[in-house]
């Protein structure tokens, strides 16, 4: 895989200022500073515990930042009117973990949810944006099958169809590969860059998939439980070669030559 | 995408003969927030004797899902008719999103067909699942029923601490919603009772009316009503989330029969419980009569509970207390059937519980009418 960094622009779509993140009094990551750049494929690494579901669930907005501030394109999410912050909430896409499906609808409806959003579209329209969602990643044809009725793999790129809905300027993954067969997550890794070349879209990836981090990452950051901050930031490659930490070191090498 | 700019061409496309060659050209901004063509205004252009459609994009401004499902309409459509397709004069991204969304071809027999159903057919449909639903329920009932007899044998699994909770929760936890609705079905029955006897200066008698309903049917059937909606849903609601949760086949990978586990704990729970309930209903509901009849009616409170006791026979608290029992039983049997046969989504754990209490309730209304004839029949 040639390294993606080359053609991620400089600006900086996604900037995160001295966050820290805490349940009540207990902080669980404390001064993360790092930026996204407009068409990265942003990598959150770190061991199990460490906060990377939970830095996810800050930036998309479900979690208020305990302090320190997000940027997005320069506006900070937290002091923005709740119109702007659901403006920019229409821009994400976020495909969880299990797919989060909405069981007691088809495949078609899960996807027609957030298209609810754009009231002039007809409902013939609605359904046209959905089977063409469906076969962007591979479900042609299943638009009226219940999410309990096809396989984990397929939900899981159900959830991305859902997550394609409004044509994202940023897509946030939170273990896209987990559960997945080998040759599966790699497919889904390829999906994933060519929604970027594509669309242009920042894709932010919370994951400890080494294949993957290794593969698609054009930079990264490193969370440490015991710490109780980022170790570093950078593209995957770099932290190999030149670990701030041997904690990175052992992360990306499976702690083989510790 | 970006927003549009204001002064931005609208979308639009035109097709071009040239022998049997179509030229598609596309132009503009495509936006799905502004009005752009539709495939199925144009797809009679398609009809015959074309061989190859090329598609030209360079006017192309702006671009978005909205492009990409036109193409992806246009690709099928071509595919379906033997037309080839040319997408080279597209934008780039395009071009690639429209390869990947036809990579993976519709899986044959992937699509689903809706069939017309006969009538007749539906009937007899019906009628097969009612037999089918019998057998399970059957099945169901003699598993517990098996349950039963390990338990009193000493054999069967499952942890004490789970029977403790729910004997807390099924009984303790009720008391209070049991309490206000009996003393208000006290409260009424005095009350309604009173303005008829007050005609025939026979007031004191609403002791024995309270006494006598309240004891035999009306604090069993409250009761059970409260259990239904309160217990019966929640047995239904647990057991089923731990169906959508796996955790039932956990249980029964690991040697542990779900239905003594799970079902047998809630079932001893609400056996033991409903009828002490019905007890406690029978008291408030007396209590509330006597608040009438002392406030409102001028009886002591010692002529009324004298009146009440002469009354009310043991033989009606032995009835009273088989109503609960029965009620107790069929509300925790109902529960855990319909949350042992719950699906394995959101919704069906809506449709366990509704299923749960509706059973539950119409069990009791049905049980009462079927036990009041017995126990006329046996003249009691």
């Amino acid at each position: 895989m040639p390294n993606q960094a080359r053609s991620s622009s400089s600006e900086a779509h996604i900037r995160v200022q001295g966050l820290t993140m805490a349940y009540g009094s207990y902080v669980l990551q404390r001064d993360l500073e790092f930026e996204i750049r407009r068409g990265d494929i942003f990598v959150i690494m770190g061991g199990s515990g460490c906060g990377k579901s939970t830095l996810l669930k800050h930036m998309i907005g479900l979690n208020r930042p305990a302090a320190g501030e997000i940027l997005y394109a320069g506006q900070s999410y937290w002091t923005a009117s709740p119109e702007r912050q659901n403006e920019l909430r229409r821009g994400f896409g976020i495909l969880y973990q299990t797919g989060a499906l909405f069981s007691s609808m088809t495949l078609a409806e899960n996807v027609m949810v957030p298209l609810g959003e754009l009231p002039e579209l007809s409902a013939a329209e609605r359904r046209e944006l959905a089977s063409l969602k469906l076969s962007l990643v591979g479900l042609a044809g299943f638009e009226d099958y219940y999410p309990s009725e096809i396989s984990g793999g397929m939900r899981k790129r159900a959830g991305l169809a859902r997550a394609l809905a409004l044509d994202p300027e940023i897509l946030f993954f939170d273990e896209p590969s987990a559960g997945l067969d080998p040759i599966s997550a790699k497919l889904l890794d390829d999906l994933i860059l060519e929604l970027r070349a594509s669309l242009g879209a920042t894709i932010v990836i919370v994951t400890h998939e080494l294949a993957s981090i290794f593969a698609i990452g054009t930079n990264g950051v490193f969370l440490d439980a015991d710490t109780k901050t980022m170790l570093g930031t950078g593209t995957p490659q770099d932290l190999l070669e030149h670990p701030p930490d041997p904690k990175v070191r052992r992360f990306l090498t499976r702690g083989i030559d510790s | 995408m970006p927003p549009l700019e204001a002064n931005s061409a609208p979308a639009r496309c035109a097709f071009e003969r040239a022998g049997d060659r179509l030229i598609l050209r596309c132009a503009g901004s495509w936006s799905l927030h502004e009005k752009h063509p539709r495939f199925a205004e144009l797809a009679g252009e398609l009809e015959s004797g074309i061989a190859r459609l090329e598609i030209e994009g360079r006017e192309v401004e702006r671009w978005d899902s909205s492009l990409l499902s036109f193409l992806l309409q246009l690709a099928n459509t071509c595919r379906e008719r033997k037309i080839e397709l040319d997408p080279s004069g597209l934008p780039e991204g395009a071009q690639r999103l429209l390869a990947l969304s036809l990579e993976v071809e519709e899986r044959g027999g992937a699509r689903r067909q809706t069939t017309r159903s006969n009538p007749l057919a539906a009937i007899g449909g019906v009628v097969l699942e009612a037999q089918r639903a019998t057998m399970r329920a059957l099945a169901f009932l003699g598993d517990v029923v098996i349950s039963l007899v390990r338990f009193a044998t000493f054999r069967a699994r499952f942890r004490r601490a789970d029977l403790w909770t729910q004997l807390h929760a099924t009984g303790a936890g009720a008391l209070g919603i049991v309490a206000l609705i009996n003393v208000l079905v006290g409260l009424i029955l005095a009350f309604v009772g009173s303005m008829q006897l007050r005609m025939f200066g026979a007031e004191i008698y609403v002791a024995s009316l309270v006494g006598i309903s309240m004891v035999r049917v009306m604090g069993p059937i409250m009761t059970g009503i409260i259990l239904a909606g309160r217990t019966g849903a929640a047995f239904a609601a647990q057991i089923g989330t731990m169906q959508v949760n796996e955790e039932v086949d956990a249980l029964e990978t690991m040697g542990l029969p779900p239905n003594e586990y799970l079902v047998l704990p809630r079932v001893l729970s609400l056996a033991i419980m409903t009828p002490l309930l019905c007890l406690y209903a029978d008291l408030l509901g007396i209590l509330g009569g006597l608040v009438v009849g002392v406030a409102m009616l001028g009886i002591g409170p010692r002529q009324y509970l004298t009146q009440t006791f002469e009354s009310v026979g043991l033989d009606q608290l032995w009835i009273g207390l088989v109503h609960g029992t029965i009620f107790g039983v069929w509300i925790a049997l109902a529960g855990c059937y319909h949350g042992m046969r719950c699906g394995r989504s959101a919704s069906a754990v809506g449709q366990a519980v509704t299923s749960a209490v509706v059973s539950g309730i119409i069990g009791i209304v049905v049980a009462t009418a079927i036990l009041t004839l017995i126990f006329d029949t046996l003249g009691l």
